[in-house]
């Protein structure tokens, strides 16, 4: 069974507030339910099946179904980091498909800024072999950028296009967080966080959060908006799995995006807007190669040069301004991913960045340490 | 600005990894050695993670080659590098490498393992350069 024309995404959702001091994180879950669902035009009544992650607060489903006030028959916390989005909305169209709902509610919320964590790995099984290392995700994913330009010839230049590209998206977003459009130099020149990853290779630290409605076909025909349907979508995990044959510049995604094109029918090449997860800039050029966008060890050269702005580049992405500019609600990007590429089939982006006569989109994420265990999720979503 | 050296938690083992631990106190960097599938595996398990057979600890040389690294420069701290050794034995191992000067670290250089105090809690394996 394929999960194709099975469901629509019909009501998408992104929080307007970068700083949140004086909402609650349940608080903004609900805020963005409900942007989400006057977006598509339902109501809380309609909603029968509920999707959230690890930012959900308390009991996960179970406090936020009773705290939201939902009356749901299906229920899924799958938690694959920022990823985890991405993959619910896969799951929602399985379970859409199976008849278990038919209008599926996902949040996202939460409050970094304001209220400052660290990753604790808790009672995780690598915890006491890793708990000390001091591993943060900079330098997680700085570890897969060295190794990039230790194989490949990846410079810093090049990784400094992707934020680029996403700070001249930025510039059109009232929204984003960072708007001044930044040069090579600029990103280059901006202090070492862990090498070789500068301040402008990392994304921002956002309060904030977003909401998607993935309904079935029959209710998404009933509604007033553009109809965006979930054609592909392919989801994996991935580890150092005993340390051998240890490989950091693949990520999961070299599973997750060619299973979702393989299910969409569509290759790369057809693609004419892409969402991908940009944590850091290097998090971007490996999910390029993973999806098939250029070959590995060529994704230095595929961004460079403007290759990813909007109007001039071949592959727009990130229209929004992505995680480098715009917004990366609490340090998980998966749902703002889905949200920008649904305006772009939409033709909701702005209009200096907007595709002309956008059809067809992917969005992919990288969820948790890219430098360790991580989770990959790919959607290919189309106008009809 | 002063610059404080980082302090390295205490790892909590739990009753699957003990032996690790205490074989770390006496100097000895262990790993799992599974008989079944014949493979190595870092961090050790009771289990292989390649075919769940049971596995036993074997000790390792300690030594071998940096996979990747990052310094971290971030923040009021002395910069200090998370990196991946590739063990003689085969797996590789998330760790720490104690240099003088982290700007010489170097993907493919060799390394030996340095066992260092925790706070309250027994030693961990971070490498250092090999001495010529």
């Amino acid at each position: 069974m394929s999960i194709r024309n099975k469901a629509y995404i019909s009501g998408a959702y992104e929080h307007p507030t970068r700083l949140a001091p004086d909402k609650s994180t349940p608080q903004l879950h609900a805020e963005c339910a409900a942007g989400a669902l006057a977006d598509a035009g339902l109501s809380l009544k309609d909603v029968d099946g509920y999707f959230c992650a690890g930012d959900a607060p308390g009991f996960g489903g179970m406090s936020m179904v009773d705290y939201l006030g939902l009356n749901v028959r299906h229920v899924d916390s799958t938690e694959t980091g920022g990823s985890s989005y991405i993959l619910h909305v896969s799951h929602a169209a399985q379970a859409i498909a199976a008849g278990k709902c038919s209008v599926a509610l996902i949040t996202l919320a939460g409050r970094p800024r304001s209220e400052p964590f660290a990753r604790q790995l808790g009672n995780a099984p690598e915890a006491a072999f890793e708990g000390w290392v001091g591993q943060s995700t900079h330098n997680s994913y700085g570890m897969c950028a060295a190794r990039h330009m230790h194989e490949y010839g990846t410079t810093s230049e090049q990784l400094a296009w992707v934020k680029v590209a996403a700070s001249h998206h930025a510039q059109y977003n009232s929204h984003a967080m960072l708007r001044d459009v930044v040069t090579v130099e600029d990103v280059i020149n901006s202090p070492m966080i862990s090498d070789p990853l500068h301040r402008l290779d990392c994304c921002v630290v956002s309060d904030g959060g977003g909401a998607l409605l993935v309904v079935s076909p029959e209710v998404a025909k009933s509604l007033k908006r553009p109809l965006v349907a979930v054609r592909g979508a392919g989801e994996h995990v991935k580890g150092p799995r005993g340390g051998m044959n240890l490989d950091l510049t693949t990520s999961a995604a070299a599973v997750s995006g060619p299973a979702a094109f393989a299910e969409a029918g569509v290759t790369p090449a057809d693609i004419q807007y892409a969402s991908i997860y940009d944590s850091f800039t290097i998090t971007v050029l490996i999910q390029l190669e993973d999806l098939g966008f250029c070959k590995k060890g060529e994704g230095g050269r595929f961004v460079a040069d403007g290759n990813l702005i909007s109007g001039s580049g071949k592959l727009p992405f990130n229209t929004d301004g992505g995680g480098l500019c715009n917004n990366h609600p609490t340090n998980r990007g998966g749902i703002t991913k889905v949200i920008e590429a649904v305006r772009q089939l939409r033709g909701e982006a702005h209009s200096a960045v907007q595709v002309p006569d956008c059809g067809l989109a992917v969005a992919t994420g990288i969820g948790g340490a890219l430098g360790a265990r991580h989770g990959a999720a790919t959607l290919i979503l189309e106008r009809q | 600005m002063m610059s404080e050296t980082r302090k390295i938690p205490a790892p909590q083992p739990n009753v699957e990894n003990q032996r690790f631990f205490d074989a770390a106190a006496e100097g000895k960097l262990l790993i799992g050695q599974c008989d079944a599938c014949g493979q190595p595996h870092y961090y050790p398990r009771a289990l292989c993670p390649f075919c769940l057979a049971e596995t036993r600890w074997v000790e390792s040389a300690g030594k071998g080659a940096i996979y990747s690294l990052s310094t971290m420069r971030r923040g009021a701290g002395t910069p200090y590098t998370l990196a991946w050794v590739t063990l003689d034995e085969g797996p590789a191992a998330l760790t720490n490498i104690a240099a003088e000067d982290h700007d010489r670290l170097t993907i493919g250089q060799r390394v030996t393992v340095q066992f260092t105090p925790t706070e309250g809690g027994p030693p961990v394996p971070m490498f250092a350069p090999e001495v010529a």
